[in-house]
């Protein structure tokens, strides 16, 4: 007892979860209701999707309605969509993408990549999405965070955040594809992302993403634990129990992953079901 | 004649996905339209109530197209479908905006959902409520002779998960409204049924073939239980 009363708050608080949460968790996950999620995502780039998805039974593997459609038989909770489109002329191309998409398509949409303001975010609200992923125009002007709450409601407002760990327990906010540094803390920044009304966090790994050798586990629950909103884990996912890590340790509320999809190496179900073994509450 | 169903544009939320999902749900049986005019509002057979945002904002807008008029004569007269901040606003006021009334139609109001805290002095759950949960349809009346459920519930499994997306939730002062109860750190009304109106805090056009099947359900309903 006196070893433990002498340690600092938040050793004690360490401790705690380590000693007493974990063997706990399952029955944690168990008595909670809601669903955690399962999110692919896709990359638009003038209104195509790109970065090879290879469904063996659709015509065209570029038509984001054909991929969306596909992903909702199979179970997504929700699907994002990652616009990296360059060209200033095709911009507008990712509003008949969520149209096309949401005449069809009745799960939830989150959309990301160049929203800037409130007038593209109404845009893409309008079209269907629900909710707008913002990431490089919160870091030049945070205060568009709590202009798009206050406007639209937290509820449709995703920060996302691309991480890379500097130091042990240690990460800052990078832009431009992980090229530029902020020196940002990403802990601190997503707290802050939080107190101006984001609604959720899409914390990317840099170090991870692309190596599917799962997520950063130790960022995603130094962020889940800071922050009183919804948590997406990405990057790094290679195989489903990496998913169901990101929830066990991680602690994120969903989890977001795109290859292992995209190259039908597991159908969404076939990650729900694994979850669900794991004794994740989802949705099946 | 097929129905007539008007979708409420306010300036508030995503009225093309409701729109679509309703048209979606009628197929072909129904011609959905979406207007701020309290004419096509008048003369719909079902009205449709979206919203989303702050109540301050959605009543704001409302009274600046004068449509509360309008909408507060169609309730208790023909179906309505209020989805959202489209529940919301049907209560006197909420914590969020405690200035701001409400349609005052059904009573009570609606606050903050509770985070909780655990042992270590942490919120236990995220706040907005964002995902899949599941609702347990309520039955109606009391007593023993309280069975069957509401007809918007017809065909769809009781526990049946639907899509939440909101930070605060109704508090009816009449507990026989609560048609629909989801648990999140203690139950809370996620729909609330009166005389020819059902309301609900999740999305229907966002929830998958339950949430089609719940639209449908409102598209065949003459407004009887």
């Amino acid at each position: 007892m006196r070893s433990l009363r002498c340690r600092h708050r938040k050793d004690r608080r360490a401790l705690f979860r380590t000693r007493l949460l974990s063997p706990l968790s399952s029955l944690f996950f168990k008595t909670m209701t809601l669903a955690r999620r399962i999110i692919p995502c896709l990359d638009i780039d003038a209104g195509r999707v790109v970065k090879g998805v290879r469904f063996v039974d659709i015509r065209d593997a570029g038509d984001p309605v054909e991929v969306a459609r596909r992903y909702d038989e199979q179970g997504a909770d929700e699907i994002c969509f990652l616009d990296i489109t360059a060209s200033s002329d095709e911009r507008n191309t990712i509003v008949a993408v969520v149209e096309a998409v949401a005449d069809q398509v009745f799960i939830p949409l989150t959309v990301g990549g160049g929203v800037r303001g409130i007038d593209d975010a109404r845009r893409l609200l309008n079209a269907g999405a629900d909710k707008v992923s913002i990431n490089t125009a919160a870091i030049i002007d945070p205060d568009i965070v709590s202009r798009l709450a206050n406007r639209f409601g937290s509820q449709c407002i995703v920060v996302a955040v691309d991480a890379k760990m500097t130091a042990p327990d240690q990460w800052e906010i990078f832009t431009h594809g992980g090229r530029r540094a902020t020196g940002l803390d990403a802990v601190q920044w997503c707290r802050r992302m939080a107190d101006l009304g984001a609604g959720e966090i899409l914390l990317t790994s840099m170090d991870k993403d692309g190596t599917r050798d799962g997520f950063d586990l130790a960022l995603t629950r130094s962020v889940s634990d800071a922050v009183p909103i919804p948590v997406i884990a990405s990057g790094g996912v290679g195989e489903l129990e990496h998913l169901a890590q990101g929830v066990i340790d991680g602690g994120a509320d969903a989890v977001l992953a795109a290859s292992i999809f995209h190259f039908q190496d597991h159908r969404i179900v076939d990650a729900k079901r694994y979850m669900a073994a794991r004794g994740i509450e989802v949705r099946l | 004649m097929p129905l007539g169903i008007t979708v409420v544009d306010y300036g508030m939320g995503n009225l093309r996905s409701v729109a679509r999902a309703v048209e979606h749900a009628a197929q072909g049986r129904a011609r959905v339209e979406v207007s701020d005019r309290a004419r096509a509002i008048g003369q719909a057979d079902r009205i449709v109530l979206p919203g989303q945002g702050a109540m301050r904002d959605c009543m704001a807008e409302l009274h600046a197209r004068r449509l509360i008029d309008p909408i507060r004569e169609c309730l208790g007269r023909k179906p309505v479908l209020g989805i959202c901040m489209g529940l919301q606003v049907l209560f006197e006021f909420s914590e969020e905006d405690p200035d701001t009334e409400g349609f005052g139609y059904l009573k009570g109001d609606s606050v903050r959902l509770d985070p909780g805290i655990d042992a270590s002095g942490s919120p236990v759950r995220k706040i907005p409520h964002i995902g899949w949960n599941r609702v347990r349809q309520a039955r109606i009346g009391s007593g023993a002779g309280a069975s069957a459920v509401h007809p918007l519930w017809r065909g769809i499994a009781d526990d049946e998960r639907f899509y939440f997306a909101h930070s605060y939730r109704v508090r009816p002062k009449d507990p026989d409204l609560v048609a629909g109860v989801c648990e999140y750190g203690g139950e809370f009304a996620a729909a609330v049924a009166a005389e020819r109106l059902f309301a609900v805090q999740f999305h229907p056009e966002k929830s998958q073939r339950a949430g089609l099947a719940l639209l449908t359900n409102f598209i065949d309903w003459t407004g009887e239980i």
